[in-house]
């Protein structure tokens, strides 16, 4: 039977999409498998039957440990090929999309990545996506006869079945040695923020003169029970604040019910992480800024000034 | 060194508008621009070229405007640039992009192709990965950072939870992210010296390609719509002295009940 293929590197991301699998599967008459990849893979197919996996392709080989994305995209196609995957489901992570990218190119097929919506209308799978910079928000099909889908991560939510049983295929690959060494990996200082879940967000960004004056900005979250997020330039460029914290296009989505921005100017790639908010507000020294056309409130000012004096008449005496 | 960047045409998304009633983007009479990370490939081709000798093509597939938009990449100094134009190309997809651009690499000779990690409007990143599968090259994504060795390159790529020092040798496809360099503001010598570069351009028939290969009727994608999310805001400049706003935005907090106290 025809099937859907469910792939991610990470095991939450995959439970997502075997957890929206089991939703199309129905209405598409199709089979729902889920491919795993990678060392010691063996023990986890129960799992996957649990979100809803039918068939678990069982692919355990040393050559997996640095995750080259050309070993599995040749893994994909043929576990694609040889199960005649109609649909894959894939994470939309930095590996995800490249993974997504070149399968789709080896199963000569189109592809849409950083999905954040996926639906049936008529006969077919409708998926969304920011076009534009962030603009717009593009509906699109794919006419390809197989169909490779990126979906961002959290797009949808895991539930496991009460009970969940099927069948592992063990995969007998021959892998190539990797083009690409990896010959180290320094691990980002894991910070244990969720910007995304914040429900006061008070964002930073370039307006803001030195590292020292987040001190102000802290002031300020703190008064107001707000996590601080931050425009790419602050953390990418300058590093004064983890990566964790950029909200936007290639950062979080988030929808609290206050968004302060301080010194931002409103570009699309930041501005389409906010749109979720129920409050917007705007605290920028230039009336111009694009920032005020998309704020219920704004404030034309320095930041410098206007944001000691919040912070003081929001904190208790 | 010889090193083709995969430059990209973006219309000035800052300066677009919405339709107020159906919230469809108003594109036409936009000025067009280089994509934001193209220019940091270019900017980091440029600097290789400069302390290691070799050329820089600029390559781009593209509408007419390409001949004027891409004079920035001949400024910033790419040594010639390779356009593609053809009315049969519009509306290509990644795919047929990426078809397109692998066809005209396939006639230079090169050692390193740079792309940017996303266009600055489509931000797909599927590009750089369809063309290094059809030209059968090793890709490293997401490099922030990049050294020669003996054998090929070193690059950092810039992962959600690590830095990923990685070697590969050469031919490869490198795509970059936004810190890898600072792209340079021609001057008005490098904007003059830019009208004479080669350029040169090429169409379908010079890429052998049929005009049902390629554009919409090739696209493997149909956009069933592409309209500005709804948004209601109450656009309330607050006036006056620091204190008088901050009173008042305080009273709005109150009033919205967003804070809780
Ligand atoms: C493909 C792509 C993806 C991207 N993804 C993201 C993303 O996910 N998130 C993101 O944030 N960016 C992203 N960017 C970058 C984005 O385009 C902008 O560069 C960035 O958001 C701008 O940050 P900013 O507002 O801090 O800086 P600027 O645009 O420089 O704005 C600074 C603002 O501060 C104001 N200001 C200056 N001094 C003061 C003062 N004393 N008081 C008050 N105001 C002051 C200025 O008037 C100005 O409006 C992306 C870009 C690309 C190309
Ligand atoms: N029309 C094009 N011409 C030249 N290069 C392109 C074109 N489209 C995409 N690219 C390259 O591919 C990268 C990623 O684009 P995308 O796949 O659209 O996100 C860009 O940063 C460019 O380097």
């Amino acid at each position: 039977m025809a099937e859907i293929l469910v792939f991610s590197e990470k095991d939450e991301i995959a439970f997502e999409l075997l957890s929206k699998g089991r939703e199309l599967k129905e209405e598409l008459c199709l089979g729902l498998a889920a491919a795993l990849l990678g060392q010691e893979v063996e023990g986890r197919s129960s799992q996957y039957f649990s979100y809803g996996a039918e068939k678990v392709y069982l692919g355990e080989s040393a050559l997996w440990v640095d995750f080259y994305v050309e070993t599995y995209a040749q893994a994909l196609q043929r576990v694609a090929e040889e199960g005649g995957a109609q649909i894959l489901l894939l994470g939309s992570t930095k590996r995800g999309k490249e993974l997504a990218s070149r399968v789709a190119q080896k199963l000569g097929a189109g592809c849409i990545t950083d999905v954040i919506g996926l639906r049936l209308e008529g006969d077919g799978l409708v998926a969304d996506r920011y076009a534009l910079g962030g603009n717009t928000v593009a509906s699109e099909v794919i006419k390809t006869e197989r169909k490779v889908i990126a979906v961002m991560p959290k797009t949808f939510e895991a539930f496991p079945l009460e009970d969940g049983e099927g069948q592992t295929v063990h995969l007998d690959l021959e892998l190539p040695e990797p083009r690409v060494r990896v010959v180290e990996r320094r691990p980002k200082e894991g910070e244990a923020v969720n910007v995304e879940e914040a429900e006061v967000l008070v964002c930073i960004g370039r307006g803001l003169g030195a590292e020292e004056d987040l001190e102000m900005i802290w002031e300020l979250a703190q008064a107001l029970g707000a996590e601080v997020g931050c425009t790419k330039t602050l953390a990418s460029d300058f590093g004064w604040l983890s990566e964790e914290r950029i909200v936007g296009l290639s950062g979080k989505k988030c929808n609290p019910r206050l968004y302060v921005g301080i010194g931002i100017s409103g570009q699309i790639q930041h501005t389409v992480g906010i749109l979720g908010s129920k409050i917007i507000v705007a605290i920028n020294n230039d009336p111009q800024a694009p920032i005020f056309k998309i704020a219920d409130y704004g404030i034309v000012g320095d930041l410098y000034e206007v944001v000691p004096r919040l912070a003081e008449r929001l904190t208790p005496p | 060194m010889q090193i083709v960047v995969c430059l990209k045409q973006i219309p000035d998304l800052q300066q677009i508008r919405i339709k107020r009633d159906t919230r469809e983007p108003v594109l036409e009479g936009l000025p067009f621009l280089l994509g934001d990370m193209d220019k940091n490939a270019l900017e980091e081709a440029v600097r290789i070229v400069e302390q290691r000798g070799g050329k820089v093509t600029a390559l781009a597939l593209g509408s007419p405007k390409l001949r004027d938009t891409i004079k920035e990449a001949l400024a910033m100094g790419a040594d010639e640039a390779l356009l593609l134009i053809d009315p049969a190309f519009a509306d290509s997809d990644t795919m047929t992009t990426a078809k397109i651009l692998a066809k005209a690499i396939e006639k230079r000779e090169y050692d390193l192709i740079l792309c940017g990690e996303g266009s600055t409007d489509n931000y797909s990143g599927q590009v750089p990965s369809r063309l290094a599968e059809i030209l059968g090259l090793p890709q490293v994504t997401y490099v922030r950072q990049l050294e020669f060795t003996e054998g090929g390159l070193r690059a950092t790529r810039d992962m959600e939870e690590a830095l990923e020092i990685v070697e590969v040798s050469l031919p490869a496809l490198v795509s970059v992210t936004s810190e890898i360099s600072e792209p340079r503001l021609p001057s008005l010598i490098q904007i003059l010296k830019a009208a004479k570069k080669p350029l040169q351009e090429w169409t379908s028939e010079d890429l052998a390609l049929s005009a049902h290969e390629v554009g919409k009727e090739a696209s493997s994608l149909e956009v069933i719509s592409n309209l500005a999310p709804e948004q209601e805001r109450k656009n309330i400049t607050l006036e006056g002295e620091v204190d008088e706003v901050v009173e008042q935005l305080t009273d709005a907090f109150t009033r919205e009940g967003v804070i809780a106290r």
